[in-house]
This record gives structure tokens, sequence and C-alpha cells, in this order.
């Protein structure tokens, strides 16, 4: 058996093993070696934590067997999972984390005695106002998470709810919630704990609902941050290092994360919060564009403008994963390649569902990272490109972002397309994106619309290119 | 007198949370992804918890109200630990440079 000493010292060492794994995703060479060191802070954890307990009965054949079949299922789903499921993935991962807190949280509550904690129905203070904090923010990650995967999944509608009240109605709860723990605290009573738990995944459902589907990069990175201080909460309560060095990093992670959303959609994190983005304007700004010429074409014609370019510039979208394009893109890029055209990526820090998405999907379709550039550093380059590739995206290309005060995205970072000698964008029909607003690009005399599933559409150019 | 442990384990924690601040923002962006993913894995040591839960059963009834819960994070989170790392792994290993492939 190991003492609470050498036991302390080697989850040290793990939290630090967990620091190196995030520092190594600074470049994508060290990255993999990151990866590693984290698999070994794990390992470290979770083998201390058998030998400090030392109590080699039969209940740790059932615990390693319980171990053995959540490490098969995620395994196989880890294997399995097409890239394009990322973000939903992701939201589900974070789910488990939450509700793994919620259960460590109550299995505490129920059985003080083995953490050290007090005794039933004695807890003290602090580990209960910890605890309940744990299993508060892990509730609202689960049942958030939740709602998340099922509208990235598209098995809920990925477009707004909202009803009259919700912001009070959430007010509520979130008082309640500080009016149960403290009535928790002084009655030590079972019941309470059971309602905070109820309540707080009442907050995570509601909390995410009136979030519309191109917001989600926000709501997953947000998510990931409650789930880090969900793990931090429950930290303290067992009082290991490991866990509260991890539950900081890991809440301080997602909080960035967001950050970073909100900036490249110039939007406050409460707005955000508070939902139902563009949903009262996208009406009346339907009405005059029918009569705006537009300019469509089809494969030949953007084979042909892009084989007489000396460089264009991909600008990929929500609508590339949709339609799982990016390998065809790469064989387009390819073949373009051969003809000595110089071929580069502009990715939008939003474009996507979660942070880095399009990243993830070119680096599948083995698309060199030193070919994808992100908005800072590739804005320049679209007035010396000759051809703009827009597909899948629109608002992070709207131009009306720099010139419109009026436009609810005004503000907001966009890539400079418009500056491109053609633009050719690829989209199924001229309805607007998730703003809710008109892309003036598509009515510009050098915008060269194909109308077209994005996979499809570039499997044409492909043979076109031929 | 003597300091609460506590006040050295909340040290740790904003400790933590700074050296979190910096060590994301030096995180390329193109990396976002697998940063959600391995975080996601890394919080999973929530399972140290939950094996102390589970362990905490006599011999005699493995299974009490609080084990079982324990048992139940245990899965979970060995989903998320197994999941996360290999799917990180799986990502990263599709990053590559140009000279890599010609």
């Amino acid at each position: 058996m190991l003492s609470a000493n050498l036991s302390a010292t080697f989850y040290l060492v793990s939290g630090i093993l967990f620091i190196l794994a995030l520092r190594g995703l600074s470049s994508p060479d060290t990255s993999r070696q990151g990866n590693y060191l984290g698999i070994a802070g794990m390992v470290i954890a979770i083998v201390v934590t058998f030998l400090s307990i030392g109590n080699f009965s039969t209940s740790l054949v059932f615990v390693l067997i319980f171990l053995l079949i959540g490490g098969a299922v995620g395994a196989f789903i880890a294997f399995k999972i097409p890239m394009t499921a990322m973000p939903e993935l992701v939201a589900g991962f974070h789910s488990l984390v939450g509700l793994a807190a919620v259960f460590v949280a109550i299995s505490a509550f129920l059985n003080p005695e083995v953490f050290n904690l007090g005794s039933s129905g004695n807890i003290k203070l602090a580990s209960l106002i910890e605890m309940s904090i744990g299993a508060a923010v892990g509730a609202i990650t689960f049942s958030g998470s939740i709602i998340a995967f099922l509208k990235l999944r598209g098995i809920m509608s990925g477009a707004p709810i909202t009803f009259i009240g919700q912001h009070y109605l959430n007010l509520i709860l979130g008082i309640g919630v500080f009016v149960i723990i403290f009535y928790l605290c002084k009655s030590q009573l079972d019941t309470m704990f059971w309602i905070l738990i109820i309540i707080s995944f009442l907050i995570g459902v509601l909390l995410i609902i009136p979030i519309g589907g191109a917001d989600m990069p926000v709501v997953i990175s947000m998510l990931n941050s409650y789930s880090g201080w969900a793990a931090a909460g429950i930290g303290f309560t067992l009082e290991n290092t490991a866990l509260i060095i991890t539950g900081a990093l890991v809440g301080s992670s997602g909080a960035i994360l967001s950050y970073i959303m909100c900036k490249a959609m110039n939007r406050s994190f409460f707005s955000v919060i508070l939902g139902g983005f563009g949903a009262e304007n996208t009406s009346q700004k339907f009405d005059d564009k029918k009569e705006k010429p537009v300019k469509s074409g089809n494969a030949e014609d953007a084979a042909f403008l892009m084989k007489n370019a000396s460089s264009v510039i991909i600008v990929p979208g929500y609508g590339m994963a949709v339609a799982q394009a990016q390998h065809a893109l790469r064989e387009m890029v390819d073949k373009l390649k051969k003809n000595d055209i110089k071929v580069t990526y502009a990715i939008h820090p939003v474009a996507g569902r979660m942070p880095g998405h399009m990243n993830v999907l070119l680096a599948e379709a083995n698309v060199p990272y030193d070919e994808v550039f992100e908005l800072e550093d590739i804005n320049n380059d679209f007035a010396n490109a000759d051809v703009a590739f827009v597909i899948g995206a629109n608002d992070v290309t709207n131009p009306v972002a720099k010139t419109d005060p009026q436009s609810p995205i005004f503000g907001m970072p966009v890539l400079d397309v418009e500056k491109c000698k053609s633009v050719l964008f690829v989209k199924r029909s001229l309805s607007p994106g998730y703003a809710g607003i008109d892309n003036e690009l598509f009515y510009k005399e050098n915008t060269l619309m194909l109308f077209a599933d994005a996979k499809k559409m570039t499997e044409d150019i492909v043979k076109n290119l031929e | 007198m003597e300091i609460d442990p506590f006040i050295f384990r909340l040290s740790i924690f904003i400790l933590s949370i700074f050296i979190g601040y910096y060590v994301v923002w030096s995180v390329t962006p193109s990396l976002h992804t697998p940063l959600m993913s391995v975080t996601n894995a890394i919080s999973s040591v929530i399972i140290v918890g939950a094996i102390i839960a589970a362990l905490a059963g006599k011999s005699e009834v493995i299974f009490n109200s609080s084990s079982i819960f324990g048992f139940l994070a245990i899965i979970l989170a060995a989903v998320n630990i197994f999941g996360g790392f290999l799917v990180t792994q799986r990502m990263l290993q599709m990053y590559k440079k140009k000279k890599d492939k010609k």
C-alpha cells in the first residue's frame, strides 16, 4: 500500500504530464509525443489509485472488468467514427465526463467515510459544498452536451428553440441551485441533493436549446470548459491533485476556446448564450433579392477558370463537411498543382461546427498542414489571387460585415474573398447562411455561382480538369 | 496557527488555471479539435474517484448503493479515456507536412 504522501506525489507527476500533453499541441510535430505523455499521465494516475487503496479483493476484479468494458467501447468508437462526426463525438464525450462527475459525487455523498469526508448525514461543510458544485456543474455538462449532441447529429433541429420567459426561468433555476446548496449544507438531507442534481440537469437542457447550429463552436468549447470545472470540483472533494490540476487546465482551455470563437464572430459570450441569433431579421431581408442578377455556371466553367489561374485559394466551410467533399477537393487540388497552380487553403476560426473542424477534415484528406492558413495569415493574399473557391462557407465571406453597420454580422472578421479576381461559390441554393442575411458576394460581377452539392460539383470539376 | 490544506489545494488550482491559460494560448489553431478531444480524455482522470468509490464495497457485498455509482462512473470514464486518447492519436496521425508525402 502506497503512503498518502507518495501517492500525492505521483498524482502531481500525472498532472504535470497532462500539462505537457497540452503543451505538445503547440505544433503538429510535437503533438503526437504530447499525446503519449498524456496517456502516461493517465496510466500513472490509475495505477497509483489501485496501489494506494491496496484492497485487492474480488471488487478489484469487477473494477478491472468495468474498466475494460468501457475501454473497449471507447476504443471501438475512436476507430470507427468518421472525421466528419468529430463535433458530435466530442459533445458526446463531454456528456460522459459530466455524468461521471455526477456519479462520483453521488457515491461520495452516500458513502462519505470512504473518502474521509465525515460520516453520512454529517459530511464536512467544505466537502459538501465542493461535491455539490461538482455534481451541479457535472449535471449541467451532461444534459447540455446531450442536447448539443442531438443538435449536431441532426436528431434534433439545429434551429434555436426559444420561448417567452426563458431567461427568467433560467435565472430562477440558477438562483435555485444556490438556495438548494445552502439548505443542503444546513440539513444534510438526501432529498436536497437529488433535487439539486435534477434542477442542474434541467438547466443544462434549457441553456443549450436556444442556441443555434452555427453557434455550436462556442457551445462545444463552453461545455468543454464546464466538464473541466466539474472535474476540479470533484478534485477538491477527493483532495486529489491530479484532478484539481486537470480540471483547471481543461476549464481554462475551454474558456479560451469559447473566447476565440466569440471573437471570431464578433459576438459577446452572453449574446451567444442567450441564443436566437438572426431569427428576427430574416424575413424582411428576403424581399429585394430576387431581382438582382446572379451569374451561375457549371463545372466546365469552373475548371476553365481555375486552369487558367496561377493561384487559387480554397475557402472551406460547414457545407464541405456535410457533403463529405474533402477527398474530392483534395483530388481537385492535386490536378491543379500538376498544372503548376499555387493552391492554398483559408480557414475562418468558426468555419464548421467546432474549433479546428476544417483543419481536421483537410488533414484527413491528406492535405499537408503547411498549405492551410488561418484568417489573419492569409487575408492579404486574396488581393493577389486569381480564383477563390468557396466550398460550403457563406457568412464568413460576407463583405457586408465590413461595409454595413446595420448588419447583424457587422464587425465580424471575414475572409476578403471579394478581392480575388474571380470567385467560385459552390452552394446548393441562394439561401442565406446561418445569420439569416444575404451575401453580397453572390451578386458581384466577378462571382460565378456553382449550384450543386459540394461533393458532386467538385468531382465534376475534377473530370473537367483532365 | 496551521494553514488549512484547502488553501494549498486552492493554490494548486489557481496556479493551474494560469498554466492552462498560457499553454492553451500557445496551441496552434489548426489543432483545436485535437485539443478538445485530449482535454476530454484527461478530464476523465475523474476515474480515480470512481475507482475509490467502487472499491469501497466489502468483499461480501461488492455492489452497494454507493459503489454501484462508482462502477458506473468507471465505465463512463473508461469510454472517455480510451476513446479520447485514441481518437486524438488518430487525428494527430493525419497532420502531415508537405515533404512527408512526396
